[in-house]
């Protein structure tokens, strides 16, 4: 069992090197000195303001992850959480903007109402599935270009706040009530001392919650137990009284809740309203990070910050003359070396537990008297 | 070779999937023309009527049938494979078929003609070769033999003798289906007015060539096929039109006919695999949580009392032969404890050894009154365990046999149609 877990953490590793290696290559090939350009990205994401902001990026793209490995789990490919979380996103502004509570039971009900809609928005594509024959990947993809445009629709048409002189497209700004405080405290514990204006976004623990929550429901439930068996195998699944469309539509559902959560760390702890600079892509990048997280509640974790070191660091190649877009070519290459690596090392570990299996049962003396 | 399923492009025309790859081309494009040509010459030369510009999803299924074998000729094959031609045709179509294959081996093609339709061989073949269990038996030639002597020959002429021991059959009646019919995807009907009852103590045996209904008659049991019309009744209940589930939990256990994609989760570990089709009841469940400690206890119960050699219950299913797989299946369809189990093929692809527990578990299973549906191709099977033995052909039960008395040459007659009950 301990091999196993050792050869797991292997293929990351080894991928990430072999994306290393492979980056290096590119960066001498436009004459860049690669120790001194990882060395110079390092030392600019240790300063406390870059940490703030890895963490900030890591957020949304570790919910959109989970949203993104829920469909994993049974074969499904919510291409979608890029719609879902935007459409969520900019209701939930509107519509926490439109009321003031007690301070908790405001952003549990912007939560809900962004969970709601993206699960809403989401289920269109399970009951297509289930109802219609429609590939979710197809009918997400559609529905993504849809809910962009629903969304520019809906802030420009019936959200948007007019203010005189006031040239910007948003939703009025949520009151404070609605607003996530900052965890801040979090960095002083250990001796980090954020900058003036930055602040890490409280969400943070919401992201922790969401994580223990996707791990209880995917590993510890019967109906995580029946998602990953509908997964390993549809039919096996289905003779054992598992009904395959209840289960997709559930786990569309379900995927799309989390995604209706992606953009409530930004919207609730930053930005306080929808505006046209709210971060975009997150959705794609969740894909991503899923998949060089292999599923697992750890391991998107630890892509999520990956991802938001590369991003914010690429910012200080600019200012050393190197293309950033080396940066995005190094993520595309760790995620394919990822995939490669872990399909690798699987097989080394299967081959491994078969040869194991084939030794106990030669260990094993002649069949006694079956006994009942 | 032409398969038994058709391997055409339906949104394609006939020259289309005649050609496709090996195009005739002019440059870079595609000659239709020429194709088109040749086609129809071909068509003509061997009687093998069809319209080479119509879309293959307007055919009808004797129409596709020949645009499979002019897609063989067109590549000049001499030899002809036919897989069981006939199992997709009307007897009208049938008829057609022979003709067109009278034509081409008077022009010199050779056809070979793969079927388990005795009549039809009878009727169509110049020399007949029988194989069994992957042997050739004998080759006989039409007119010297009947088609029971046929039937036989398939069949083996040593049957076992049943070795089931006193009865313990019950008067609790547990599985009944009444008059059930079922149709397939396509609309045709795989399942004709079947009636039978099994009671607690007894083994019920379906004998039949595979492909005769067996799949439908186990998945209308199981609730994964609708039911057309009938009653399915399960300790007397009326259970017509129940989910899979709610099946499962009035006490039907199930032994699938393919262990590794309707039995088993392979990557996942035994425990897991132990849980399938029982994971919303104790010890496996509590609540909406999955059991993970009572889910390896039964489990280890299943390794020890069936006789599963595995390092552990940790270890993936892919990991274990297919031997100490059934008898994981086997154990933990038992140890749930069924009023009834459907065993399909239970002991198909496994060891000696294994075959042996097995055989030993479902006449235990038998003894502590379990109500036994097996429905197997394995003769030695059937007669070694069955208490009354059923022949399914074509969709319907076509005999009930007693399996101490019943010879080969009678059992295949049923089999084959060769006769009729």
């Amino acid at each position: 069992m301990r091999s196993r877990l050792l050869l797991s953490l292997l293929a990351p590793l080894v991928a990430i090197a072999f994306a290393l290696g492979l980056a290096a290559v590119v960066l001498l090939a436009v004459d860049v000195d690669p120790v001194e350009a990882v060395g110079s990205m390092l030392d600019f994401a240790a300063q406390p303001a870059s940490v703030v902001s890895i963490l900030n990026r890591a957020i949304p793209l570790y919910i959109s992850a989970i949203a993104v490995a829920v469909g994993f789990k049974m074969n499904l490919f919510n291409i979608g959480v890029e719609g879902q979380y935007l459409l969520a996103a900019v209701i939930a502004a509107w519509v926490g903007a439109q009321f003031s509570i007690w301070a908790p039971l405001h952003v549990l009900a912007i939560l809900l109402v962004a969970a709601a809609i993206g699960a809403g928005y989401s289920g269109i594509a399970g009951v297509l599935r289930v109802r219609r024959g429609v590939s979710e990947v197809i009918s997400t993809i559609m529905l993504n270009f849809i809910a962009v445009g629903l969304t520019a629709w809906l802030l420009s048409e019936h959200f948007r706040e007019r203010i005189p002189g006031d040239l910007n497209i948003k939703t009025p700004e949520i009151p404070a009530t609605g607003w996530i405080p900052n965890a801040n405290w979090l960095l002083e514990i250990f001796g980090l001392r954020p900058p003036n204006n930055s602040e890490l976004q409280g969400f943070i623990f919401g992201a922790a919650l969401l994580g223990v929550i996707y791990y209880l429901l995917v590993w510890r439930t019967r109906f995580g137990y029946e998602l990953r068996a509908s997964g390993i195998s549809a039919s096996a699944a289905r003779v054992a009284g598992v009904e395959s469309g209840r289960m997709i539509v559930r786990a569309m559902l379900i995927s799309g809740a989390f995604a209706g959560l992606v953009g409530m760390s930004p919207l609730l702890g930053f930005f306080h309203q929808y505006t046209g600079t709210f971060p975009v892509q997150l959705g794609f990048n969740g894909i991503a990070v899923a998949l060089l997280g292999r599923n697992h509640p750890v391991g998107m974790a630890l892509g999520a910050v990956l991802f938001g070191f590369l991003e914010r660091s690429s910012q200080i190649l600019d200012l050393e003359g190197i293309p950033k877009e080396i940066v995005t070519i190094i993520t595309g290459v760790i995620v394919l070396a990822v995939v490669v690596a872990y399909e690798v090392v699987s097989r080394v570990v299967q081959r491994r537990t078969i040869q194991a299996a084939a030794r106990a049962a030669e260990a094993r003396p002649v069949p006694q008297e079956a006994a009942v | 070779m032409v398969h038994q399923h058709f391997m055409l492009a339906d949104n394609l025309t006939v020259t289309e999937n005649i050609v496709l790859g090996a195009e005739p081309t002019r440059g870079m494009v595609i000659d239709l023309g020429e194709a088109r040509r040749r086609i129809t010459q071909l068509a003509d030369q061997y009687g093998l009527d069809i319209d080479p510009d119509e879309l293959v999803e307007e055919l009808t299924v004797g129409e596709r049938q020949r645009v499979e074998i002019l897609k063989v000729l067109y590549r000049g094959a001499r030899i002809l494979i036919l897989d069981e031609p006939t199992a997709v045709l009307v007897p009208q179509e049938v008829e057609e078929l022979f003709a067109s294959m009278r034509e081409l081996t008077q022009r010199g093609v050779t056809i070979i003609f793969i079927s388990h339709k005795l009549d039809e061989v009878l009727e169509v073949a110049d020399r007949i070769t029988v194989l069994r269990g992957g042997r050739t038996v004998d080759t006989v030639l039409p007119g010297e033999v009947t088609a029971r002597q046929l039937a036989e020959l398939m069949v083996g002429s040593e049957l076992p003798t049943p070795e089931v021991g006193e009865p313990t059959v019950t008067d609790r009646l547990e599985l009944q289906i009444e008059s059930v019919t079922v149709h397939g995807p396509d609309g045709r009907v795989v399942l004709d007015d079947v009636s039978l009852s099994v009671y607690g103590g007894e083994v019920v045996g379906i004998a039949g060539v595979e492909g005769n209904g067996q799949t439908p008659l186990i998945e209308a049991i199981m609730g994964l096929r609708p039911i057309s019309s009938g009653v399915l009744r399960i300790g007397g209940e009326d259970a017509t039109g129940w989910p899979t589930r709610r099946i499962r939990d009035a006490g039907v256990g199930l032994i699938p006919e393919d262990r590794t994609t309707q039995a088993l989760l392979l990557p996942a570990p035994l425990w897991e695999n132990v849980m399938l089709g029982h994971h919303w009841n104790p010890p496996f469940a509590k609540g909406m949580w999955v059991d993970r400690e009572g889910a390896v206890r039964r489990t280890e119960e299943v390794i020890a009392s069936f006789d599963v050699r595995t390092p552990g219950p940790d270890v993936p299913a892919l990991a274990l032969s297919g031997g100490n797989q059934q008898k994981l299946v086997v154990g933990r369809e038992m140890l749930a404890q069924p009023r009834v189990l459907i065993a399909a093929h239970p002991t198909r692809g496994i060891d000696v050894g294994a075959q042996a527990a097995v055989w030993d578990q479902i006449r235990e299973a038998r003894r502590s009154g379990l109500a036994v549906l097996l429905v197997s191709a394995d003769l030695e099977e059937l007669i070694g365990l069955s208490d009354r033995l059923f022949v399914i052909y074509r969709g319907r039960l076509v005999a009930e046999v007693d399996p101490a008395t019943v010879t080969a040459e009678e059992l295949g007659s049923y089999m084959t149609g060769a006769k009729v009950g």
